[in-house]
């Protein structure tokens, strides 16, 4: 960057330096002072109408709207000076002179910009004492439900489908107070593959979610970082859990993924997880006969049955739904047991979704989180495009069958019948699985840590969430005992050693370590190319 | 022909010919010296135009009073953009009703400086942007314009110079914010009228984001005038940093309210008593809204003193805006006057920002309610802590022009308001 590109300023008595264009808004944030403010928005226009961010540049003058007043040379700017302070009181008074004032029902209590900064900086009382302007509700279509009488005109959500999705299904009617954020005639938001964002750029509880309507209040939701497991774009999202189960899918923010926003397909596709019907406890088949048992007990039958039926051929299949640790684990273990080649079958739909308004950032084909995965790992798809077939071979080997992951609901009471030893690892049972003579419970991914590869090699972390079901662990961890109970070399002990052995083992991962990943994750030294995208 | 009220006091230069209707002819335009200063502009060219504008002081007669020579001159030269000149005439100012004279009465002098000023700045194009309630007018103005484009005036190759200049009439839809100039452009390209941010400037980003200027009608009739006479003609009039005539609208409680040319700087008081015959039945003077509804109220003590130029207002405690002289007697309810005025303001407002959007609709029920006897004195307190936090925190001027008058009244009427409601007294009520 060029020096002269860098003008200095001084804010509230801090002197900060930035680039040439860089808003008053920005440069406060430089120094980490945040100016209260609705209608800007990092990822789309500044139009500078809810005038909460006023600021006072000396030798202005009237105060200067900070998010979209750029930064000059030596201005000195006020964001806490009186006049300041004084004009944030008067809009957040004017907020309130219409607004319902019903926290105590409204979904967005406790993560609410009203509520907050009214909280932080506002009057004490009110004054007015006039009847309030009620407007009542509106169903928008789609996920969102409109409550009129508690917006405040930001416009975030018509800038978001005019600018961001660029299908505009939003407007503002009619004008002064009376106006409203409106559908047009009787179209809502159905079609639109987006549209749950504007909930969450609503800084009040205008927009809320149906699917999560007086669910759980926010200050009860534990917050998770992870990433999104319904296709191959990764979006950078955090889990909202509240007794052991995901209540909502909120994006988190990764400018080189997914900006500030996920798809609604992702959004919504969460139930799976919170699902009842789980493996817990390890099952072993055994003369007719399938018992529970503790792991210990389970794994030694397993380590003396697996290798006399891998002499007769080892055949194997994983999920791209696995995380990077426990696919290599997997294959480890495969290969030692005298197996190669690792199947895995692969969700592919017809059409993307891209979302227009952000780079690279789209609802992808793929509907896994971790193809690339397998494919850098140098495993093999098989099947169709709806994720079935495939498996013919495997299904009727006589030898050592291997299935991590993959539920096989394609797969009939036949499968794994003629196998000398089959095991399966996996969270829910099923039709295929119960022929299974070790069926392993192991954890979701919203019940461990680990790594996705995305689409575009970006390896990144997500966290567990929620507590395991019952007796499951971890593939990795599973699998990582199992061969060091055959080669005696240590077992991984975490998923940061288990990627410690994934980044040694397969080049495309050397150099990544687990810590160096961070929040964000990083790009791997290889690129595949996967069966769908554009 | 005596237009609806004349006086041997104005000095007709734009309004010469308000009352009759030969004069909307192109021929009788041209017969009477019409468009001569447009082949004189054409001749010395588009600096020279902006040289003598702006010599002569001419003031933007829309309410600003902003140079309007100094203001061409921001355009960008050799942009390699497409600039646009626009005339605003969508004049909805309560109290004011000069643009729509000019219109009708005149609309060959309006064209005629609209293809001056667009020669100017090197537009090819100019929009007149009409309020929609102008029917008549609009009509008018439409006419005029066909004629124009048959006698080569307009369009391509004008006057045999070689320079292209169209003019297209636009209608509103009748909203007062589309007057403000961005509110204007906005309207103009087909969206919600709203007022933009500035910076950019419309001289930098302007209607379909090009160069462009936006000048009122008064504004642009003056200029042939000040093209074909020159700038000391126009000087001979008005002061030193108000030169020229400037058209008062006059209503209220005046004998002969109307249009009225005149020179500014011309005294109030002598405009009421002489120009306009006096308050009407004799009845004293209580108040004046000098310069149409957005501007502060002058009490009768401040109008003594008050001469009509823009230096001459701000003195006496308001602003000339667009001159629009609203006068109240002694039977005015000034309460009731001023919830009137703000809630036009709480209803034309485009709901952006805040404090208006808010502001102006709690200043109309807190004003509803005490012309209804039930406010208390804390509400003036109120009224008066809202104006301070409707001025100069929006994006435009509405929010501040519906504080003007609260304030203003509350400051010289309080009696007024306390009257009211200490004891249930109003003004006029029988």
């Amino acid at each position: 960057m060029a020096e002269s590109n860098e003008i200095t300023l001084t804010i509230d008595g801090h002197e900060v330096s930035v680039r040439k264009g860089t808003t008053l808004l920005q440069a406060a944030q430089e120094i980490g002072t945040s100016v209260p403010h609705y209608c800007y928005h990092p990822g789309m226009s500044s139009p500078a109408m809810c005038r909460l961010c006023l600021v006072e540049v000396e030798g202005a003058p009237k105060p200067m709207p900070s998010c979209v007043t750029q930064a000059q040379d030596g201005q000195v700017v006020h964001t806490e000076s009186e006049l300041a302070l004084d004009m944030r009181r008067g809009v957040l008074e004017f907020y309130l002179v219409n607004h319902p004032l019903d926290c105590p029902i409204c979904d967005q209590s406790g993560e609410c910009k009203l509520q907050d900064y009214v909280h932080e900086e506002g009057r004490e009382h009110g004054r007015s004492r006039e009847p309030k302007r009620v407007f009542g509700r509106d169903d928008f279509g789609g996920d969102v439900l409109f409550y009129g009488d508690r917006c405040v005109m930001c416009t975030r959500c018509v800038r978001f489908m005019n600018e961001v999705e660029q299908d505009s299904r939003l407007t503002v009617v009619e004008r002064g107070n009376r106006s409203i954020i409106d559908t047009f005639f009787e179209e809502g938001l159905e079609g639109t593959y987006w549209h749950g964002n504007i909930v969450d750029i609503c800084p009040v509880g205008a927009l809320v979610s149906k699917d999560f309507l007086h669910k759980a209040r926010a200050w009860d939701l534990d917050h998770t970082d992870s990433v999104c497991p319904s296709c191959s774009q990764g979006c950078n999202v955090s889990l909202h859990t509240r007794d052991n189960l995901v209540q909502r899918i909120k994006p988190r923010e990764n400018l080189a993924v997914n900006g500030w926003w996920m798809c609604d397909y992702g959004r919504m596709n969460y139930e799976w997880i919170n699902a009842g019907h789980r493996l817990e406890a390890p099952l072993v088949r055994a003369d007719g006969d399938t018992r529970a048992m503790g792991w210990k007990e389970a794994l030694k039958a397993l380590l003396e049955r697996a290798p006399t039926a891998a002499a007769h051929g080892v055949k194997a299949v994983a999920s791209p739904h696995a995380s990077n640790e426990d696919l290599a684990a997997f294959q480890a273990l495969v290969r030692d047991l005298g197996g190669e080649d690792v199947l895995y079958r692969l969700r592919v739909v017809e059409n993307e979704r891209p979302l227009k308004g952000f780079p690279n950032l789209a609802r992808r084909r793929e509907l896994a989180p971790n193809a690339d995965g397998a494919e850098l790992l140098g495993m093999t798809r098989v099947g169709d495009d709806d994720a079935s077939g495939g498996l013919d071979e495997v299904a009727d080997h006589d030898g050592l069958i291997l299935v991590l992951g993959d539920d096989l609901d394609d797969q009939g009471e036949e499968f794994g019948r003629n196998a000398a030893c089959y095991i399966h690892l996996g969270a829910h049972g099923g039709t295929a699985p119960a022929n299974a003579h070790f069926l392993l419970p192991v954890t979701t991914f919203a019940e461990q840590e680990g790594t996705f590869t995305n689409r575009d090699g970006r390896v990144q972390r997500f966290w567990p969430s929620m507590e395991t079901a019952g007796a499951a662990r971890p593939p990795w961890f599973v699998l990582g005992v199992l061969l060091a109970e055959r080669t005696g070399a240590p077992a991984a002990r975490s998923a940061a050693e288990s990627f410690a052995q994934l980044s040694s083992r397969v080049d495309a991962f050397a150099g990544l370590t687990y810590e160096g990943l961070g929040a964000r994750g990083a790009v791997v030294n290889e690129t595949v190319s996967l069966t769908g995208g554009s | 022909m005596a237009y609806p009220y004349v006086s041997d006091q104005e000095v007709r230069v734009l309004s010469t010919h308000f009352g009759d209707p030969s004069h909307r002819r192109v021929d009788t335009y041209v017969e009477r010296g019409g468009y001569e200063a447009l082949k004189k502009a054409l001749e010395v060219g588009p600096q020279g135009v902006i040289d003598v504008v702006k010599d002569s002081g001419l003031r933007g007669r829309g309410g600003a009073g902003f140079p309007a020579g100094v203001k061409w001159s921001f355009m960008p030269k050799d942009s390699g953009k497409p600039h646009y000149l626009l005339c605003n005439a969508d004049e909805s100012e309560p109290g004011t009703f000069k643009d729509r004279e000019l219109l009708r009465w005149d609309p060959h002098q309006l064209l005629e400086g609209c293809l001056i000023a667009a020669y100017a700045i090197g537009a090819e194009q100019v929009y007149i942007y009409c309020r929609g309630e102008f029917f008549e007018t609009t009509q008018i103005l439409a006419k005029a314009l066909e004629d124009a484009y048959e006698k080569g005036y307009v369009g391509e190759d004008v006057m045999g110079s070689g320079s292209t200049i169209h003019v297209t009439v636009h209608v509103g839809a009748g909203a007062y914010i589309c007057g403000e100039e961005t509110g204007l452009m906005n309207s103009l390209e087909g969206k919600r009228g709203q007022p933009r941010v500035k910076p950019p400037f419309p001289a930098a980003v302007g209607a379909f984001g090009m160069p462009s200027t936006v000048n009122n009608v008064e504004t642009l009739s003056a200029v042939p005038h000040i093209v074909k006479n020159g700038a000391d003609w126009y000087r001979q009039w008005g002061t030193e940093k108000s030169p020229g005539t400037k058209l008062f609208c006059v209503s209220g409680h005046v004998e002969r309210p109307g249009n009225y040319e005149l020179p500014l700087g011309f005294p109030l008081m002598k405009l009421i008593e002489e120009v306009c015959g006096g308050m009407k039945d004799g009845r004293a003077l209580k108040s004046v809204i000098p310069g149409g509804s957005s501007v502060p109220l002058l009490n009768a003590e401040e109008c003594a003193a008050c001469n009509l130029d823009y230096e001459g207002v701000q003195e006496a405690g308001s602003m000339l805006g667009c001159a629009s002289v609203i006068v109240m007697d002694e039977t005015t309810d000034i309460v009731k006057q001023v919830r009137r005025m703000v809630s036009f303001y709480a209803h034309e407002s485009c709901g952006q920002c805040t404090p208006c959007r808010e502001g102006t609709a709690w200043m109309t029920k807190i004003l509803q309610r005490i012309e209804d006897g039930r406010g208390t004195e804390e509400d003036l307190d109120t009224l008066l802590s809202m104006s301070r936090q409707m001025t100069g925190t929006t994006i435009c001027v509405l929010s501040d022009s519906a504080a003007a008058p609260v304030v203003s009244s509350i400051e010289k009427f309080r009696d007024e308001y306390l009257a009211l409601i200490r004891r249930g007294e109003r003004v006029g009520a029988a």
